[in-house]
């Protein structure tokens, strides 16, 4: 397989240990949980998605899990303005603050609040299972760059997180380039239902939810494909990433980097696993000749 | 990633334990093993995280709006079974098992498996300790109440410093996290926190290890997938009898 050199990188204005990052809404709503996931080799980390009011989340089930995917209907749970010291003593760390909120304006009031506090914000534009939230504002492109510009406001790097749920994500992609993003993360959950036959009814207590894990890395390698030859800001790959190889495959159709979530079920100590393949010291190629090579 | 199924139920026999707590009974065996638990769907209401009291059963107290769906269900509904789940207990040697209120849910499991030498049972008063006949049957039982309308009048702390804790091997502890804390310093006093075993009860959303809902600070540890059941030296330096994190993530004080 092909191996990398490693080293620390740069990607969206963020200094990563490695390729690997942990993705929004896993592990992510404690500083401690964040500051494991770090230690057990993370390059990066992504935090759960914090809005500007404090949020329950949807009653359950709220997660499915099947062979090779699972399904999710969390409904945005977060703690908003409390979470800020959850980041005591990760200030230095690559932690970056998923946000989220339903007008350009709420990005813009949450985004200031991580000021000095994160490296970069990641803006969630794609959750598909939360009204007027999430893909509800990230399916318009006029929205997605002004909540990128409101973002941008609070001089960190921006990340904009992109549903697949729409007919062309270069549209999306685009937006948030006009809007001053830093890098696109591509892609967010495929929105998804399973129905009980048993008990007649959705098995999530949404009922509509968002499919992740290895049954849509195919979706999300053709979204980085699709972005990689549309825009000029860095990608992140996200969506089913959960071997070394996936993570070669993820940048050579154009990602800078990947996130890596649902694989996390297996096993907390997949970072190191997945890092231990991936890069080599002798015999690793140069990551920067990798990233969109099959574009050639 | 392997299936996680939510195995529908028929609920065969509820058990009125005491005014606030039934025990359901269902149709199917789970390989549970003592301090393992499950997610109990209520259709149409939520999915809870629930130690199994046997392999084939449930026991709950009414706290909030799913428990109380589940109050609502009669013999012959169904519901669904994600599990076992989670790390239970452990013992080895010579064990004590520390029951305060439903905490006896999972430690009952533990008794009727043969594993618990001796058992203390703790409740606020006489009708709410659980399943007082049945644990006195395969274990050496003693009970304390606050109220002291049965055995002994004041806390399952006093008994377990009279017990000796230095004597057994394991003490498995289950019940509300202000009194795990107590038989935790107990412990710690006498030199054996790593003894102790200790089931811990969080808020969950996912109960399989992903959505971090239940971690726990200063390790990140997750209740859910990491424990439930954890010995006392990992929990000492933490949130544990301090906080916990409610439904959003904000943490709320004891």
């Amino acid at each position: 397989m092909v191996t990398l050199i490693p080293g620390e990188i740069t990607v969206g204005g963020v200094r990563l240990h490695n390729h690997c990052m942990l993705a929004a809404g896993v592990l992510g709503t404690t500083g401690a949980s964040l500051a494991r996931m770090l230690r057990a080799g993370a390059g990066g980390v992504v935090t759960k998605s914090i809005g500007p009011e404090p949020k329950e989340g949807h009653k359950g089930p709220c997660v499915a899990v099947y062979d090779g995917a699972m399904m999710n209907a969390m409904g945005l749970p977060n703690p908003s303005h409390d979470f800020i010291g959850e980041l005591d003593g990760l200030t230095e760390s690559p932690v970056i603050a998923s946000i989220f909120g339903g007008t350009p304006e709420e990005f813009g009031e949450v985004a200031d609040w991580f000021a000095g506090r994160v490296q970069a914000l990641e803006l969630n534009l794609s959750c598909p299972h939360a009204e007027g939230y999430g893909a509800a504002v990230g399916a318009d492109p006029d929205m997605v760059e002004q909540c990128t510009r409101a973002a941008k406001h609070s001089g960190l790097p921006v990340w904009v997180k992109l549903t697949p749920n729409v007919t062309d994500i270069t549209e999306i992609g685009l937006a948030a380039e006009r809007g001053g993003a830093d890098a696109i993360v591509a892609v967010n959950t495929v929105k998804a239902m399973r129905i009980s036959t048993n008990f007649r009814r959705p098995v999530l207590g949404n009922g509509m939810g968002g499919l992740s894990g290895p049954a849509i890395f195919p979706v999300a390698v053709r979204c980085v494909w699709e972005l990689y030859e549309a825009c000029e800001i860095p990608i992140i790959g996200c969506g089913g990433v959960s071997s070394a190889d996936n993570v070669v495959e993820m940048m050579m159709a154009g990602a800078s980097a990947v996130e890596i979530g649902s694989a996390v079920i297996e096993d907390t100590e997949i970072f190191r696993q997945i890092t231990e393949s991936l890069y080599r010291r002798d015999g690793g190629e140069c990551p920067e000749d990798i990233v969109g090579c099959a574009h050639a | 990633m392997r299936e996680i199924p939510s195995v529908p139920v028929v609920i065969t026999e509820i058990i009125e334990e005491s005014p606030s707590i039934r025990t359901f009974v269902f149709s199917r065996r789970f390989p549970a093993e003592p301090g393992h638990f499950c997610m109990v769907w209520v259709p149409g209401t939520d999915e809870i995280p629930m130690a199994f009291s046997a392999q084939n059963a449930i026991t709950v107290q009414k706290v909030g709006e799913a428990t109380e769906a589940l109050f609502a269900l009669s013999r012959g509904d169904e519901i669904g079974i994600k599990g076992p789940l989670g790390n239970g207990f452990t013992p080895s040697g010579r064990t004590l098992a520390v029951a305060g209120g439903v905490g006896a849910a999972p430690l009952r499991l533990l008794a009727t498996s043969g594993v618990a030498d001796d058992f203390i049972l703790g409740a606020r008063t006489a009708d709410e300790l659980l399943f007082p006949e049945e644990l006195a049957k395969c274990t050496n039982l003693q009970c304390a109440t606050d109220d002291g309308t049965y055995g002994h009048h004041g806390f399952v702390t006093d008994l377990l410093r009279a017990a000796d804790p230095t004597s057994y091997d394991t003490i498995c502890v289950c019940g509300p996290e202000v009194m795990m804390k107590a038989v935790l310093a107990i412990l710690i006093e006498a030199g054996c926190p790593e003894n102790g075993q200790f089931s811990l009860h969080r808020y969950m959303k996912c109960g399989v290890g992903i959505c971090g809902s239940c971690c726990i600070d200063p390790t990140g540890l997750r209740v859910c997938r990491d424990g439930p059941v954890f010995t006392g030296d990992i929990i000492v330096e933490s949130e544990f009898g301090s906080y916990a994190r409610d439904a959003s993530g904000r943490r709320k004080s004891f």
